[in-house]
């Protein structure tokens, strides 16, 4: 292994937690933002130039208040929860595509941490181990609202991951394969995946606010029920990393949608801008779409928080199960007899 | 004979599988003997996890990321959940009488006994694997093995498995009392 490549993908791998890092910081500004903006006021305005220094300010204090330790016996896992929380939120970016290929220095420098052959499967695999930090988490603060809340969000994400995975299995059909990076490519131009598998995209995106803990699917920290949920007996930094890990879950989900249906780095006129004005700026062009188009979608999470109420539990669970994974059933059905179509006719005689 | 690793050349994927080892031998033990149910399952998960880590340097990735889905995100996640559900306290412990006990103590000697007969006696058999030009890492090729040449059983482990969730629906169905 040269040491060029170790270099190329250290740096990459720094950026783009740095990135997410500080995308998920300035999701809680945008967060009150929009808040305010919905709901008719001014919001945050005081550190800094439209209260852009917020979310540091916000860092400091979460650092300076009192770290609360409750009576547990499992001071161990106590601390763990939120580390494994925030460990998987930011695992996750590890296999999205950021952009096409940049020729720099003499040598194609690819802006993904690692191309594997089944990167969607990696993202599934860690979101899933996500809950466990919810769960430890709720578990070891030897409170019964923490531990209803984590049952609550297990519950929720097990069923909810099921129908995530079965609307994706529509998707893969059509591309025929796992890696991001060609879903990506496949995308080029307007061929997006979105117009080709609405009701997909339509089951992924509710599943994703309900993976995410977003409102309308914030049961797991249910305020007028349960306090404040899983993280009831947190405080300080951990609290913190918390609400991070949602934040920064937020925007890889953003991302991983983008990816998936709505062509990634791709934009209208890619190939023209390549020939003319050369690879280099045809993809800061790509990020830049890229950005935009998961920003659009940080922005529908939040306008969704800020308009639609709280499902009740039965009512959770009823969408997830009987609606949602039936749904998705049928469109893997209806994908197949599209793909199948040319050879079903030729089975049957026509 | 039992080999002993060469532990001065090692190279670098024989000291990750020894950490690995060392951890799921470690994990799987503490899974048995820690007294907290809740403990035990934390292990069993890091158990998984590190076997998630021995596909990955065997380089099937496919089936590491199944892994670490169906066992860690799914049945992990159930296990856990139960745990939590019932209240296992020292109290409802259920107690074993000493024949049960004594019973216990035997088997596991003789347990050990063959364990350590077979590792003495066992010899390293297979040498290399045998490149077929196949990228097994790839799930192409991947689902053309298992659908064409392995069809019947991967049909039938799929109709087990449908069965077997179609008992436990009907099981946890509450009977409707004629009135």
């Amino acid at each position: 292994m040269d040491s060029a490549f170790i270099i190329e993908k250290s740096v990459v791998i720094i950026v783009v937690f740095a990135i997410t890092m500080v995308m998920a910081m300035y999701s809680t500004w945008a967060e009150r933002k929009v808040a305010a903006f919905l709901q008719d006021r001014v919001g945050p305005n005081r550190a800094g130039w439209g209260g852009l220094f917020q979310p540091l300010a916000d860092g400091l204090k979460l650092f300076s208040k009192e770290e609360f330790e409750p009576n547990t016996p499992n001071r161990f896992l106590f601390f763990v929860g939120p580390g494994i929380a925030m460990a998987t939120a930011l695992m996750t970016s590890a296999v999205i595509p950021w952009g096409d290929r940049f020729h720099l220095f003499g040598r194609d420098i690819l802006l993904q941490a690692t191309d594997i052959d089944v990167a969607i499967l990696y993202v599934f695999g860690i979101v899933s181990v996500g809950v466990y930090g919810i769960m430890i988490g709720g578990w070891a603060s030897n409170n019964k609202f923490s531990l209803m809340g984590a049952i609550r969000a297990a519950s929720q994400m097990v069923s909810y991951e099921v129908a995530m995975g079965l609307s994706i299995v529509a998707l893969l059909m059509m591309t025929g394969t796992l890696s991001l990076k060609e879903i990506s490519a496949q995308q080029a131009g307007m061929n997006w995946n979105v117009f080709y598998q609405p009701l997909s995209f339509l089951i992924f995106l509710i599943c994703a606010f309900a993976e995410t803990n977003r409102t309308p699917f914030d049961l797991a920290e249910c305020e007028t029920e349960l306090i404040g949920g899983y993280h009831t007996e947190y405080s300080s930094m951990k609290m913190g990393f918390y609400l991070f890990a949602e934040y920064a879950n937020m925007f890889i989900s953003s991302t991983i949608l983008a990816v998936l249906f709505f062509g990634g780095y791709n934009y209208p006129g890619m190939s023209w801008v390549v020939e003319n004005w050369g690879v280099n700026i045809a993809n800061v062009f790509g990020i830049a779409a890229l950005f935009a188009k998961l920003c659009g979608f940080i922005f529908f999470y939040m306008w969704v928080r800020w308009t639609i109420p709280r499902f009740r539990y039965d009512q959770l669970m009823h969408l997830g199960w009987r609606i949602l994974i039936p749904l998705s059933i049928v469109n893997i059905m209806i994908t197949g007899i599209v793909i199948l179509r040319g050879e079903i006719a030729t089975y049957l005689g026509f | 004979m039992i080999r002993i690793p060469d532990f001065a050349n090692a190279t670098p994927i024989q000291i990750i599988f020894c950490v690995l080892a060392v951890i799921t031998l470690f994990t799987a033990f503490m899974t048995i003997y820690s007294r907290k149910p809740m403990h035990s399952a934390i292990y069993l998960l890091i158990c998984f996890t590190s076997i998630t880590g021995h596909y990955l340097l065997l380089n099937s990735q496919f089936l590491a990321m199944v892994n670490l889905i169906v066992y860690i995100g799914a049945i992990m996640i159930l296990i856990v959940f139960t745990i939590m559900l019932m209240n296992l306290n020292k109290e409802n412990e259920v107690y074993k009488p000493r024949i049960t006990r004594l019973g216990a103590i035997v088997t596991f000697c003789l347990m050990c006994l063959v364990l350590i007969a077979m590792f003495i006696n066992s010899k390293p058999i297979v040498g290399e694997y045998t490149t077929t030009g196949e990228d097994y890492q790839s799930i192409k090729v991947l689902g053309k093995v298992l659908l064409n040449e392995y069809m019947v059983p991967f049909e039938f482990a799929s109709v087990l498995l449908l069965v077997a969730m179609i008992g436990a629906v009907l099981l946890s169905k509450k009977e409707k009392t004629t009135k």
